[in-house]
């Protein structure tokens, strides 16, 4: 089942609202670049900027407690929606759903 | 000439400058004393320091008198200090020995001979120089950039460092033993072209999170939900929990449903066609309760499926029993589509459709094995050998059952009895069951006349080692004695019954599945006559159940029908009631 199927198919799902794929590098400014998302460009950046630096304070908070576990996923719910966050070795996938809708 | 001398000898009067202090005579005479000090002038004489044991300023008694003038800084350093030793190593003019602390150091000039070596009486130590200590030679933990790193950058680094080093040893033991050629696994290396591929794994654990969300009801109902109206009848019911299916399986129907042993959120369907006219494609999927909305494997195969199992120990290894007589074996670990190894007609396959497939355990040399039965009358034991290094296939070995010529026996089913490998029952289109054994070929220990028209399915029960269950399209199923040639109970369901299951948590609970949509779920620990729960699940007249199995550890069973949806049901207590008395009594086996 290639990547590229199983996006379209998160995205079809009921009540999300969008994608975000981020490379986990990290620039000067300090935030990952978005690779592939299905928001606009601005709201693309604000997510990928604030929460490169969550996943990394998550991450790290993780490892530190235990050196040989990992972050595997991590789930921000609100009031409005639910943010989700599969870090990977390279990359992100970011997703956020309205799980109500 | 007198003049001058006359100037000379006159009393010079003093002058007086104009701002000369005046002082009395008393003042003129006073004598004052003149001291000659090494103080400095310059010196400060009023510093005061903070005490905090007093907490004020209180003024410090002694001062520094110390007035440097002028500081020249030379390049002579003494003899016996350590850079003055270190020089002397370097230029290698003396070796020099270290004795321990208390004894004389001798140093022997090389040069010179004759010169008696006092070493004491011990013997001297030769010691590494010490570091020396200069603006240019030194450093310590403060003076570095990274300090208290996390503990995971240091893990990360030391396990960095650990991996490099076996890959060094591995080198070099590949590099001794290059002679002797070993199995080198082909690692296929695949080109990264696209940036996400990486995120196969992230992405199916995402979309099983966003499709949580979704099913959020369903997925607490499956945990928690508990019919409390069960305490008030004796009958219970179903929940129904998840739907799956497949939008390209639409015209198919369930043909054999199979859970996984060691991953018990997964199932394998297989699908295809029953009806002879409207053979097609089959398709084998693999579905997991994580995600109801794709499955995990999907498999396209020519021909459809009309029976699968799934290894108990292997839980990656899928036989797979096609309509065209041929059997398959899917290896769900490697990513390709095509099943690893596949019958033909060369290697003995049916000729006519496999009923059914199921695995056995290893044989002795470790070869995995399986059976298949065909209504072309043969019970066929397929083994997978290895073969050269790598080459892998499928070995038809034997295993011919016939009768004599007039009555041919066409296997619809069949199963293996749970202590004693060997024995098996094999149901037939005829209606008949058969007992045997995989020891004889041609020899049948019992028959039973079962039923008027095609048995179903046929299983042992799982704790009970005499008792098994039949079912048939003529409406019925039986449940017997092994040891007594007619059935034991028979319950009438009034409609063709598709499929029966023991319940892998009772000796006593069995359900079935009906034609007409209906599932019956029996417990004859609590009524021998009349079933707990008879169900509709599926819309009447439009659907047919085809299969039911029970989860090995869930309360819960799926039924699928012959329009390729499987539905899963959450069973309520009433169902679920394990048998208080322990079996071990009544027969003298072991309770599983």
């Amino acid at each position: 089942m290639s990547v590229e199927e199983t996006i379209k198919r998160i995205q079809s799902q009921k009540g999300v609202q969008g994608i975000i794929i981020v490379n986990a590098e990290v620039l000067i400014c300090n935030a990952g670049i978005p690779i592939k998302t299905t928001l606009d460009n601005s709201n693309t950046v604000h997510y990928a900027g604030l929460i490169h630096q969550l996943v990394m304070k998550a991450r790290s908070t993780v490892r530190e407690i235990d050196p040989q576990n990992d972050l595997t996923f991590l789930r921000v719910r609100s009031k409005k929606n639910e943010i989700m966050i599969a870090p990977d070795k390279d990359y992100f996938l970011i997703v956020i759903q309205n799980p109500s809708e | 000439m007198g003049g001058g001398v006359e100037e000379w000898t006159q009393e010079r009067t003093l002058e007086k400058p104009a701002n000369q202090l005046d002082l009395s005579e008393e003042e003129l005479n006073e004598e004052i004393t003149r001291i000659l000090t090494s103080n400095n002038p310059h010196a400060p004489q009023n510093i005061v320091r903070y005490t905090y044991k007093e907490r004020t300023y209180k003024p410090m008694s002694t001062v520094d008198q110390l007035a440097v003038h002028c500081v020249l800084e030379g390049n002579l350093i003494h003899k016996d200090s350590d850079e003055a030793r270190s020089q002397r190593a370097q230029q290698g003019l003396i070796k020099v020995y270290y004795c321990n602390p208390g004894e004389e150091a001798v140093e022997m000039v090389e040069g010179e001979g004759g010169v008696n070596e006092e070493m004491g009486d011990e013997e001297s130590n030769v010691r590494k120089e010490r570091k020396l200590k200069n603006q240019f030679n030194f450093w310590d933990r403060g003076s570095q950039t990274l300090n208290n790193p996390l503990r995971c950058t240091m893990y990360d680094v030391y396990t960095e460092e650990l991996q490099l080093q076996e890959k060094n040893k591995e080198k070099q033991r590949t590099q001794s033993s290059k002679e002797d050629k070993r199995e080198t696994k082909l690692v296929p290396t695949e080109t990264q072209s696209d940036d996400i591929s990486k995120l196969a794994r992230v992405s199916t654990n995402m979309e099983r999170m966003v499709v949580q969300n979704i099913f959020d009801d369903i997925a607490q109902d499956f945990q928690y939900f508990e019919d409390s109206a069960d305490e008030f009848s004796e009958g219970g019911t179903l929940l129904p929990l998840w739907k799956f299916h497949y939008s390209k399986a639409k015209r198919l129907s369930v043909t054999s449903l199979c859970w996984n042993q060691k991953y018990q959120d997964l199932f394998g369907v297989g699908l295809g066609s029953y009806d002879f006219t409207k053979q097609g494609s089959g398709m084998l999927l693999l579905y997991t309760v994580k995600n109801c909305t794709f499955p995990q494997y999907i498999f396209s195969t020519d021909s459809s499926v009309m029976c699968l199992d799934i290894h108990t120990k292997m839980s990656y290894l899928v036989a797979v029993g096609f309509y065209d007589g041929c059997v398959a074996v899917y290896n769900l670990k490697l990513k390709t589509m095509l099943p690893t190894h596949k019958s033909s007609v060369l290697s003995g396959k049916h000729t006519d459709p496999v009923w059914q497939v199921r695995w056995q355990k290893d044989d002795m040399d470790n070869h995995h094995n399986f059976f298949s039965v065909s209504s072309d009358g043969r019970v066929v034991s397929w083994t997978l050998i290895k073969v050269l290094k790598e080459y892998v296939y499928i070995r038809y070995t034997l295993s011919l059952k016939r009768l004599d010529a007039s009555t041919h026996l066409c296997g619809r089913c069949i199963d293996f009895h749970k202590e004693f490998d060997n024995m098996f029952l094999l149901g037939t289109e005829e209606g008949k069951i058969h007992k045997s054994s995989k020891a004889y070929s041609n020899h049948l220990i019992q028959t039973y006349n079962a039923h008027n028209m095609a048995v179903e399915a046929v299983r042992w029960n799982h704790f009970h080692p005499r008792v098994f269950i039949s079912c048939s399209y003529d409406w019925t199923v039986k449940i017997w004695d092994h040891t007594v040639p007619t059935p034991m109970f028979t319950f009438d369901l009034n409609a063709a019954v598709g499929d029966v299951s023991w319940a892998p948590y009772s000796s006593t609970v069995f359900a079935a599945v009906t034609s007409d949509g209906k599932v019956h779920v029996f417990d004859l620990n609590t009524n021998k006559y009349k079933a707990l729960c008879q169900q509709l699940v599926v819309a009447k007249d439009t659907s047919q159940l085809t299969h039911i199995e029970f989860n090995p550890v869930h309360p819960i069973i799926i039924v699928g029908d012959d329009h390729g949806y499987i539905n899963c049901f959450k069973l309520s207590p009433n169902l679920r009631k394990k048998p208080k008395v322990s079996l071990l009594t009544l027969s003298g086996f072991p309770v599983k």
